[in-house]
């Protein structure tokens, strides 16, 4: 009997060396004349502990991490084999607190399964939501949608189930479900990894809703920036094809559905859905100006669904437990669960999936455990580049969109980016400015002059030229690109310079002019 | 050769990108990727001919290779090393290990070492955020880089053409 072995193929774990522990395992066990089977798992999201290891013990899984090439060796000298002690040791995985305080739903097989392998994804609960699906009229998949409360994870958090209702309202025709993977907030990973560790869970969502909207085609439109998800999505897509769980005759239902991966090339606009939709039509990724929205013209001209890779990945446990369960999670008018992302300078970084109305503090301390250098966390930024920066006076906020908004702040696509005190929030800004104009599509005058001169004015304010005339003038400048920008690039750009001029502002009064 | 000008192997492969994409629905951004797999880079000489194939304007071609970061029009180092400067690597150092390359390769960003080795670009992000800070050579993923991390892949990629 062959043991299993578990050394994840997540883009992560593989930029620690996963690839090395990998090999040195085969070799190893082959030097030993142990029988090993080596499974390249998704990442269970514990990066502080990768590459982890995990051996399937009888009783269950036993984790090891973070593991080097080197220790290898003493892992099987050491009958890591049957969980031996090591200092490497974690213990049972699914007994790690990190771990087994989360509410895993739309993350539930990640790290868990072989990421392509349908009998594995269907082992583990995969494809009964498709199932179901095809067993309902389009209307009540719809209905269920709707029930679950499910919103946007992508970022703008609207209702998925009222979307998917406008596209099957409209007449038949080509329609479309197109699924933005483009992913480009600083301090998210979510979409990455599972595209990585459980692309199958996306495949399927996406199939349910193009049997719901009656679209037969379906786009991915991920960013180039991730090739290991590209390969994993290539493999999975071909897997699900073989199995006819895409194609012309879907688990037999006659029902049909085709989907392919396109690649970005490196624009962070392309990620608003417009703009997405423009790039996946080979164009500039400009700006269209709404109305019509894309559930109406969307691709090609065509009514089209637009959602992000969390919220299509949450569809199929929707369809297979019911609306309600989903529901039954969360607080207020945000249901279900997010899998919050936790990275920047902290000791734990990783993914926290749970229910909405976690505080921050839990997420930063409870599991984050603090900075990584040791030093008080001065700042966070929640939703990505967009977001605003978080003063620690303010960590007890609730994890939910309403809570967030309450304190003048984001949620997004749920990233949670740590500074510790050694963080210039002056140079903050400036940066949030500067990545707006190396971003902006050049459509409205606010956004790409507007930003420039952002950038333009902090230099001043921080080398102490007239300081409090250019403070006065960065204030009516953010003023004029929230107020004048046709999109979220330059209309949100201000919400983290408004933040650090709110919490941050005595860091535009650190130098003096000599 | 004038810069506007393929080579007949250039021209050779741009067409057959070209002939493998074309019947796909929206694909210049797919046919520029595989000009750029293949050739490098996306050479001004490419943009008429990939616009005849699509019957497209060579504006149009022009304007959107320019538009993506990613493509570019001029050769590069044998290997492309893409760092990340986004917020979660700088909470980590991003700065310093910026500066630590660009003084270790005697370059800026979008500049190639004298040797033809490196090319530096900056990235916004590669969502290798937990592992903060990252960076991306050709098609490999590093994370928790340390300053010897970034000299050791030099010496490797000096050493490997
Ligand atoms: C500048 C900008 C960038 C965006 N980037 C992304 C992105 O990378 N991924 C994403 O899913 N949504 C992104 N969005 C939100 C999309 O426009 C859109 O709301 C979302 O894809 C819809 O899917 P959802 O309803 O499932 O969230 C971005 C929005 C803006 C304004
Ligand atoms: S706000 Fe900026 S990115 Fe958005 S449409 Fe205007 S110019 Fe383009
Ligand atoms: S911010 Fe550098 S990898 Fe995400």
């Amino acid at each position: 009997m062959s043991i299993d072995v578990y050394v994840p193929r997540d883009a992560s774990a593989l930029s620690l060396g996963a690839e090395g522990v990998a090999r040195a395992i085969e070799e190893e066990a082959r030097a030993q004349r142990s029988q090993v089977r080596l499974i390249r798992n998704g990442s269970r999201g514990l990066y502080w502990l990768e590459p982890m290891v995990e051996v399937a013990l009888p009783h269950g899984r036993w984790a090891y991490g973070p593991v080097k090439r080197e220790d290898v060796a003493s892992l099987f000298a050491a009958d890591f084999l049957q969980g031996g002690a090591h200092p490497l040791s974690q213990g049972p995985t699914e007994e790690i607190p990190y771990l087994k305080s989360q509410q895993r739903l739309t993350s539930a097989r990640v790290g868990v399964i072989e990421p392509t392998s349908i009998a594995d994804y269907v082992a583990h609960g995969g494809y009964l939501g498709l199932k179901r699906a095809l067993a309902m009229t389009p209307a009540e998949i719809v209905q269920a949608v709707l029930d679950s409360g499910l919103r946007g994870r992508g970022g703008a958090a609207f209702p998925t189930g009222i979307k998917w209702k406008t596209v099957l309202d409209q007449p038949p025709a080509q329609k479309y479900v197109t699924c933005n993977a483009d992913e480009g907030d600083s301090g998210t990973f979510s979409d990455r990894m599972l595209m990585e560790g459980d692309p199958l869970a996306l495949i399927e969502g996406m199939t349910i809703a193009g049997i719901a909207v009656g679209a037969t085609q379906g786009y991915i439109y991920l960013r180039v920036e991730y090739p290991h998800a590209y390969a994993a999505l290539n493999e999975a897509l071909n897997a699900a094809r073989q199995a006819n769980y895409l194609g012309r005759d879907i688990m037999g239902s006659g029902r049909q559905f085709e989907l392919e991966v396109r690649l970005g090339a490196g624009a962070y606009i392309c990620g608003e859905e417009t703009s997405m939709l423009e790039s996946l039509e080979g164009k500039r990724g400009e700006i269209r100006v709404r109305p019509p929205l894309p559930a109406i013209k969307g691709l090609f001209g065509q009514p089209t669904v637009v959602n992000n890779v969390v919220t299509l990945a949450s569809i199929p446990i929707i369809l297979a437990r019911g609306a309600a369960y989903y529901r039954d999670f969360g607080t207020g008018k945000s249901r279900g669960t997010l899998p919050l992302q936790l990275a920047g300078n902290v000791r734990r970084g990783g993914l926290v999936e749970r229910a909405f109305g976690l505080s921050l503090r839990e997420l930063l301390y409870d599991y984050g455990g603090g900075s990584a250098s040791g030093r008080p966390i001065r700042a966070v930024q929640v939703g990505g580049p967009l977001g605003a920066y978080i003063p620690a006076s303010q960590f007890d906020v609730a994890i939910d969109y309403e809570a967030l908004t309450g304190i003048g702040a984001l949620l997004g696509h749920g990233g949670v980016v740590v500074f510790d005190d050694t963080v210039d929030m002056a140079h903050m800004a400036r940066y949030a400015m500067e990545f707006c104009a190396i971003e902006s599509c050049g459509k409205c005058t606010p956004c790409r002059i507007g930003s420039t001169r952002g950038v333009e004015v902090i230099d001043r304010i921080i080398e102490g030229v007239e300081r409090e005339r250019n403070l006065v003038l960065l204030e009516d400048l953010c003023e004029t690109m929230l107020q004048g920008s046709l999109c979220g690039l330059g209309g949100m750009t201000p919400f983290p310079v408004q933040s650090i001029l709110k919490h941050f502002r005595e860091d535009f009064h650190a130098r003096t002019r000599h | 050769m004038s810069r506007q000008s393929l080579s007949d192997a250039q021209r050779e492969s741009v067409l057959q990108v070209i002939a493998k994409h074309k019947s796909r629905p929206g694909p210049l951004i797919e046919i520029l990727h595989g000009v750029q797999a293949s050739l490098g880079f996306v050479p001004p000489g490419a943009v008429p001919v990939i616009a005849e194939g699509l019957n497209l304007s060579r504006a149009e071609v022009h304007g959107v290779v320019t538009f993506y970061h990613f493509f570019r029009d001029h050769p590069v180092g044998r290997h492309v090393v893409r760092l990340c400067q986004a917020e979660s690597c700088q909470a980590m150092g991003a700065s310093a290990l910026a500066a630590h390359a660009k003084r270790r390769l005697g370059i800026d960003f979008h500049e190639t070492s004298a040797d033809g080795a490196f090319t530096l670009e900056p990235v916004y992000c590669l969502g290798n955020c937990a592992c903060s800070p990252a960076l991306m050579i050709d098609g490999d993923l590093l994370g928790r880089v340390t300053p010897q991390d970034f000299d050791d892949m030099v010496t490797a990629g000096q050493a490997h053409p």
